[in-house]
């Protein structure tokens, strides 16, 4: 526990704390030994029970100083990037408050927005959304939770009448069958998916279904993979609904006491998918996989229908997640142990934030904005000036009026919009006439924080204090370990002060995180009625539960964490993970399962088949645009790269923004596997890697959505997607947006190894990949250069004229080669070539590890590889232990390991994270296929 | 009823013709009464190692090829050190200095060349020397003994080899080359300017561009011997000793006098055979083949090896002019260069450096085959990439490893 004495350097000190990534939300073992941090799953967390993925293996690598935002700056308004320059605390936060204040003064409350983030702890997310509904009295507080799994909240409180998740991971382990729709849950989730196939490992009698459009690593554990067309969901389980009805897969009793609006519901279904053949065309898919799916989910009791980003991120997402929930509704499937429909979210704190409220359209403790009695309660409780009474600003609506001038400052908070939201260029245009732009974040330089006049440090995992809800809906620490970095702060404070500098010191006044998450678990019991304690006034918080006065209105719902409250700063500090709800003290993971009363949250206490009339994506694909971009995550990176993108570990996996596309498409856009392409929508435009892996179905292209322009020259995907949002969770249509994809013609590609950056300005395209003690740049020119020798020495900085400089050329080829030695080391490389035959990266990369070149080395080094060809390891395949390519190909050649586990003994590969384990398939596969 | 041996006769007891007549008697031994002339007192030597003997790496002992018992061993008659004056082709008798005469069926001649000796007031002083043989090396060797600072003219080959010859018997050495690039028929700009680096280390100052206009004499009275030399450029230069190594003219006075047809040396034709004599066949440094003369010691061999077979009566090889390269020999200095370096119109190169480690290699490639090689500092791979030349190897399969080495093109393939 985080209560172990702080030890001195030779003893270790353990900290347990959560993983920042994903929403599975897994336990973390810190060790602090001297300097040293050493990271390990946290046996006890019920999430992950000492299991980590690759990224969160990787969390000690990403805590280095580097690009640290470290002390507040201001930057003048005007046109042009202006330098920042460094200012106290007190000046930026004087600046921010006085300059809010101003513009609410002019042009009212609406005119002043928050964008915040699925990153933020739920403490940061209280005050935030207590500032800025309750304060400023405006509900223009929008999350990038939003582009993530608002689909989800809104299908949720349709049908349940609250946001509530009714499953658990447990129940994955129960489950008979497992549905995954639109979820790469092996790479985006890789613990949950680790449990799963653990659990069919056991059970070889589980069944895994997927239905994803893409063949992904999730698929290689599927019984029955259903490809179907982009954005055909809803038909699939109208169909689904329908079939289950036809053949009398009906829970009468339940369906009768605890639902309404089945036979809407149903008309619906039929009319639009009533038979296999017009489910099958609409979908894309074959009858018999259809029917086979069909049939396995009407006679499977225990079925847990599992999303995430291909179901929410729709102009249909939230008709898609309640034709799902339908399903298990018809069926009574909800409510019961290893069953239930299952949003699995993206963010380590997406939850957190829907539980206090921080979304335009929610008030606060699962309270609704729209509801008088709630906002009474609410603004009562924090002893508020004014109360939102109207839906704010959804994260797309809220760009567009920044666009407009409708909103005139806007306070980003732990996020990269510039990267991550539809029609990301749009975004970059409006930040830049925006007349404040504060953000507050980690990291100096990202897209976002060029366009800030005020740039606040904040903490970074390890350094702040407090709790995150995972996709299960439990709370777990996060706990500091490390001392905060500069004049880093933690994002409630910052919040804090410019409430007290609007005159609400009482209001804002916190010791530490513990009395804002105190502050919050009275207010998810504040009224509710299983508890006692009333909407009162923050002012009496030590004397904890009081009786109700009827004064008080009194609202019911699930969320509560009553029994979380009036904890002390140690108690506290030393909460394990609780699954909420919480509504006596001491409450344990054993409170029975959601929903299993048929109790739900509407105000007939039934839930709610909602009917879905399917629709297709907004923009369809035409002539000019005859391919559907996709975008999503790859394996071993997290959003924007700020935090993966500088660990070598996991650039190693995939290092450079890829667009994926099947080889026939790629034919008929006249580009190759390997070259570089240009990817363009109505909106903007992208240029990659083309890759042919396989996966990718008939006129669908897949791209990444982690490169940036500090990654890349031109690789932002957000900057292509249509900005068409759900008409209910306003979440963008980030799976379907009508592309082009075209050749991108070079003269010359080559890459460049060092040891310090190097500037690309004038590059047509590079990409920048983090080694290890070196960055990796990938370049490629549409210019002939006349003069290497000369422009390669200016790249690299080689001033000296007797610098150890090694060179080769072949100029009527246009193959130039150079070295830069220092001190017996390699300082930094280029090779470039007219043609792709440039050598591996790998061992050259290696190099970089000798504190001093062999002469074998020197003699290999412009070849690119040495002259024992074994030692080239090739492309890092698992990274927990940096096993190469050709080591695994060679192994399952000369050591006849045919199967990952026999990979796993002889060479570790696979049997850390297992998230390499589909890629180790297929490499044996490709290494047995007769050439 | 055994016939009578013809007669045959080699002028000149140098490599060519002894090579010539080696080569005869693995062909056929009993079919010559064999007569050799040279004009130096000794054995035949290895010309080429005088430079290490000069180095002081090698003994005279250890350069020998032929020594006089080898010439008995072979019943071969060797008159050393009593050159031919005259050819009587009327009669087939050949008349050397001492006098006597001896009478010929075929005639072999291989006179070789003797060094090129620079018109300028004081070349004639003593001092001043060549390049060629014994003698000239055993004269270096004793001045090396007396004396401190030596001029070496011409910075070629030959030149180069003398003056880190003369340095490493410790004399302080200048090199005055006319061209403005040392070894210029052999090496690019950069290798050469490798190559002076290299050699300036070891304390040898090269001066290019550098036109000898006399050399001076010393003034005091008694013996007289060569004390300066004075540039065009006016700039003196203080020395004890004067090497002139400019090339080599071929020794062809016996030949025309013998009216035999001459140009720049000897014509003769594919077989060997001079143009104006069937009986009198040359082979080395003072023949001309198709317009050619030859200094480097491989063609040499081949048309030892051609001639020797009609001599022997077999006439089926043709002589056929062949590239050549050249290495320097100068201990820790290695540079390798064959072909057409310089290049020119439809030519590609292919070019390595490696300054720090003194490395440099240059490829020109035609139509993707090796035309020219030029190697300083690594020339491990020197006879690989003559042998792809030789063979118009076409590397266009290998051509971005080519460079790095047979090890790597093999690693390839």
């Amino acid at each position: 526990m985080s209560a172990a004495p702080a030890a001195g350097a030779s003893m270790t000190r353990l900290v347990k704390t959560t993983c920042p990534y994903c929403g599975t939300g897994c336990g973390v073992d810190v060790r602090l030994q001297g300097g040293a941090v050493e990271v390990a799953g946290d046996a006890e967390h019920p999430t992950n029970y000492g299991r980590l993925c690759v990224k969160g293996a990787a969390l000690a690598e990403t805590l280095v100083p580097d690009g640290r935002l470290l002390y507040p700056q201001l930057r003048e308004t005007g046109e042009g990037r202006r330098e920042t320059k460094r200012v106290s605390w007190d000046t930026a936060l004087d600046v921010v408050s006085r300059e809010f204040q101003r513009i609410i003064q002019e042009h009212g409350p609406d005119a002043v927005a928050w964008y915040v983030s699925g990153q933020l702890l739920t403490e940061d997310y209280y005050v935030a959304n207590k500032l800025v509904k309750g304060f400023v009295g405006t509900a223009n507080i929008d999350t990038n939770s939003r582009l993530c799994m608002s689909s989800a909240v809104a299908g949720h409180k349709r049908a349940f009448g609250e946001d509530i998740v009714p499953v658990s991971y447990d129940d994955l382990e129960i489950a008979d069958l497992i549905v995954l729709v639109g979820s790469n849950t092996a790479w985006c989730h890789p613990i949950l998916y680790q449990r799963i196939v653990k659990a069919k490992e056991r059970r070889p009698q589980m069944k895994i279904v997927v239905i994803d459009p893409r063949r992904t690593a999730t698929t290689d554990a599927a019984d029955l993979h259903l490809p179907l067309r982009a954005g055909t969901d809803v038909w699939l389980f109208n169909g689904l609904l329908s079939f289950l009805y036809q053949h009398g897969v009906v829970d009468t009793a339940f369906v009768e006491q605890h639902t309404r609006g089945l036979p809407r519901a149903l008309a619906i279904a039929d009319n639009t998918a009533g038979s296999l053949r017009a489910v099958a065309r609409q979908c894309g898919i074959d009858e018999a996989p259809l029917a086979e799916f069909y049939r396995l989910f009407a006679r499977t009791e225990k079925v847990v229908t599992a999303f995430s980003m291909g179901v929410n991120q729709s102009s249909a997402g939230t008709d898609k997640v309640n034709s799902i929930i339908n399903c298990h509704l018809l069926t009574g499937r909800i409510g019961k142990p290893g069953m239930g429909p299952f949003s699995i979210t993206g963010q380590p704190n997406a939850m957190g934030g829907r539980e206090v409220g921080g979304l335009a359209n929610m008030l606060a403790a699962h309270l609704d904005l729209e509801n008088s009695r709630h906002r009474e309660l609410v603004q009562r409780f924090w002893n508020s000036p004014t109360i939102a009474a109207q839906p704010g600003l959804k994260a797309v609506e809220l760009f567009d009026a920044i666009d407009q001038g409708k909103v005139k400052a806007v306070w980003i908070m732990a996020t990269n919009p510039v990267v991550s939201l539809p029609d990301a260029d749009k975004v970059k245009r409006a930040l830049a006439k925006c007349e404040l732009v504060v953000v507050s974040d980690v990291v100096q330089d990202t897209d976002t924080t060029a366009f800030a006049h005020v740039l606040l440090p904040a903490l970074a995992w390890g350094e702040k204090d407090g709790t995150v809800t995972n996709s299960e809906r439990c709370i777990s620490r996060q706990r500091p370990f490390l001392p905060p970095p500069g004049e880093a702060k933690a994002d409630w404070w910052m919040l804090a002060e410019v409430g007290k500098r609007w005159g609400y010191a009482e209001q804002f006044r916190y010791s530490g995180a513990h009395e804002i998450f105190d502050e919050h678990a009275r207010l998810t019991a504040a009224g509710n009625r299983e508890s006692g304690i009333v909407a009162t006034g923050i002012g009496n918080r030590e004397s904890g539960i009081v009786e109700e006065q009827d004064a008080a209105p009194s609202v019911l719902r699930y969320l509560n964490l009553g029994g979380l409250a009036g904890m002390t700063r140690d108690e506290y500090d030393a909460l394990s993970p609780v699954r909420w709800p919480v509504v006596t003290p001491h409450a344990s993971r054993l409170t029975p399962h959601v929903f299993s009363d048929g109790q739900f949250y509407t105000p007939d206490r039934r839930a709610r088949f909602v009917p879905t009339e399917p629709r297709l994506p907004v923009h369809a694909r035409d002539e000019d645009y005859p391919l559907v971009l996709n975008t999503g995550r790859v394996r071993d990176h997290w959003h924007t790269m700020t935090r993966t993108g500088i660990s070598p570990r996991l650039a190693a996996h995939i290092d450079e923004p890829y667009v994926d596309m099947h080889p026939q498409d790629a034919l008929l856009s006249g580009v190759r596997e390997g070259a570089l392409a240009r990817v363009t929508t109505r909106w903007g435009s992208l240029v990659a890697r083309v890759r042919t892996s396989g996966e990718m179905p008939r006129r669908n292209v897949f791209v990444p959505i982690h490169w940036n322009e500090q990654y890349a020259s031109d690789a932002r995907v957000g900057s292509l997607v249509n900005p068409v949002v759900d008409p209910v969770s306003g979440e963008p249509e980030f799976k379907h947006t009508p592309a082009r994809v075209e050749a991108f013609a070079v003269l010359w590609q080559g890459f460049v190894l060092s040891r310090a950056p190097v500037p690309m300005q004038g590059i047509a395209w590079w990409t920048r990949v983090t080694g290890q003690r070196f960055l990796r740049y990938e370049l490629a020119g549409r210019e002939t250069v006349t003069d290497w020798p000369q422009l390669a020495r200016r790249m690299l900085g080689v001033k000296d004229a007797e610098a150890d400089w090694i060179e080769y050329e072949d100029r009527s080829a246009g193959q130039y080669r150079a070295a830069w030695i220092v001190d017996e080391r390699i300082q930094a490389c280029l090779f470039v070539s007219p043609r792709a035959d440039l050598p591996s990266r790998a061992w050259l990369s290696a190099l970089f590890a000798k504190q001093r070149l062999e002469d074998l080395d020197r003699i290999g080094l412009l070849v690119g590889e040495p002259l024992d060809r074994e030692a080239d390891a090739g492309p890092t395949v698992c990274s927990c232990f940096g096993v190469g390519r050709n080591t695994i190909l060679d192994a399952v050649r000369k050591h006849g390991c045919h199967s990952a586990e026999a990979l796993g003994r002889k060479l570790q590969c696979g049997t850390n994270c297992g998230s390499c384990i589909p890629e180790l398939k297929n490499l044996i596969a490709t290494a047995l296929e007769p050439a | 009823m055994q016939r009578p041996r013809q007669r045959l006769v080699v002028v000149g007891n140098g490599m060519a013709g002894m090579r010539t007549v080696e080569e005869l008697l693995k062909l056929d031994s009993a079919l010559y009464d064999i007569t050799v002339f040279g004009a130096e007192p000794h054995g035949n030597y290895n010309r080429i190692l005088l430079s290490p003997v000069l180095a002081g790496e090698k003994t005279v002992d250890d350069i020998m090829l032929h020594t006089r018992e080898w010439y008995a061993a072979h019943n071969i008659c060797l008159y050393a050190g009593d050159p031919v004056v005259a050819i009587d082709r009327r009669r087939c008798v050949v008349k050397a200095q001492s006098g006597l005469e001896v009478g010929y069926d075929r005639l072999l001649l291989a006179t070789g060349s003797r060094p090129f000796v620079i018109p300028v007031p004081g070349a004639d002083l003593p001092g001043v020397i060549a390049f060629r043989d014994i003698q000239d090396v055993e004269t270096m060797l004793a001045a090396a003994r007396k004396h401190r600072k030596a001029v070496v003219i011409g910075g070629g080959l030959l030149g180069l080899e003398a003056a880190n010859g003369l340095m490493r018997q410790g004399m302080d050495v200048t090199v005055v080359h006319v061209m403005d690039s040392l070894m210029e028929r052999q090496l690019d700009r950069p290798a050469a300017a490798l190559l002076r680096r290299e050699l300036e280390k070891r304390g040898i100052r090269v001066l290019l561009n550098a036109n000898t206009a006399e050399i001076v004499a010393s003034a005091e009275a008694g013996e007289k011997r060569v004390r300066g030399l004075r540039l065009k450029d006016g700039t003196e230069l203080e020395t004890d000793l004067v090497v002139m190594a400019v090339g080599v003219r071929p020794n062809i006075e016996l030949a025309k006098s013998a009216g035999l047809h001459c140009e720049r040396a000897i014509v003769v034709d594919d077989t060997l055979q001079t143009l104006s004599d069937p009986r009198v066949y040359a082979v080395g440094e003072c023949v001309q083949h198709r317009k050619s003369t030859f200094g480097l010691v491989a063609p040499i061999w081949e048309q030892a090896r051609v001639a020797a077979t009609h001599l022997a009566g077999h006439g089926h090889r043709r002589y056929v002019q062949a590239a050549t390269s050249t290495k320097l020999k100068v201990t820790g200095i290695d540079l390798f260069s064959a072909g057409d370096f310089v290049g020119g119109d439809g030519t590609e190169d292919l070019i390595y450096r490696d300054p720090r480690r003194g490395a440099y290699k240059r490829l020109v490639l035609k139509d993707n085959r090796i035309v020219g090689v030029v190697l300083y500092g690594d020339v491990a791979d020197g006879a690989w990439y003559f042998e792809l030349m030789q063979n118009r190897t076409d590397v266009s399969a290998f051509r971005g490893r080519l460079v790095f080495g047979r090890a790597f093109c093999r690693a390839a393939s």
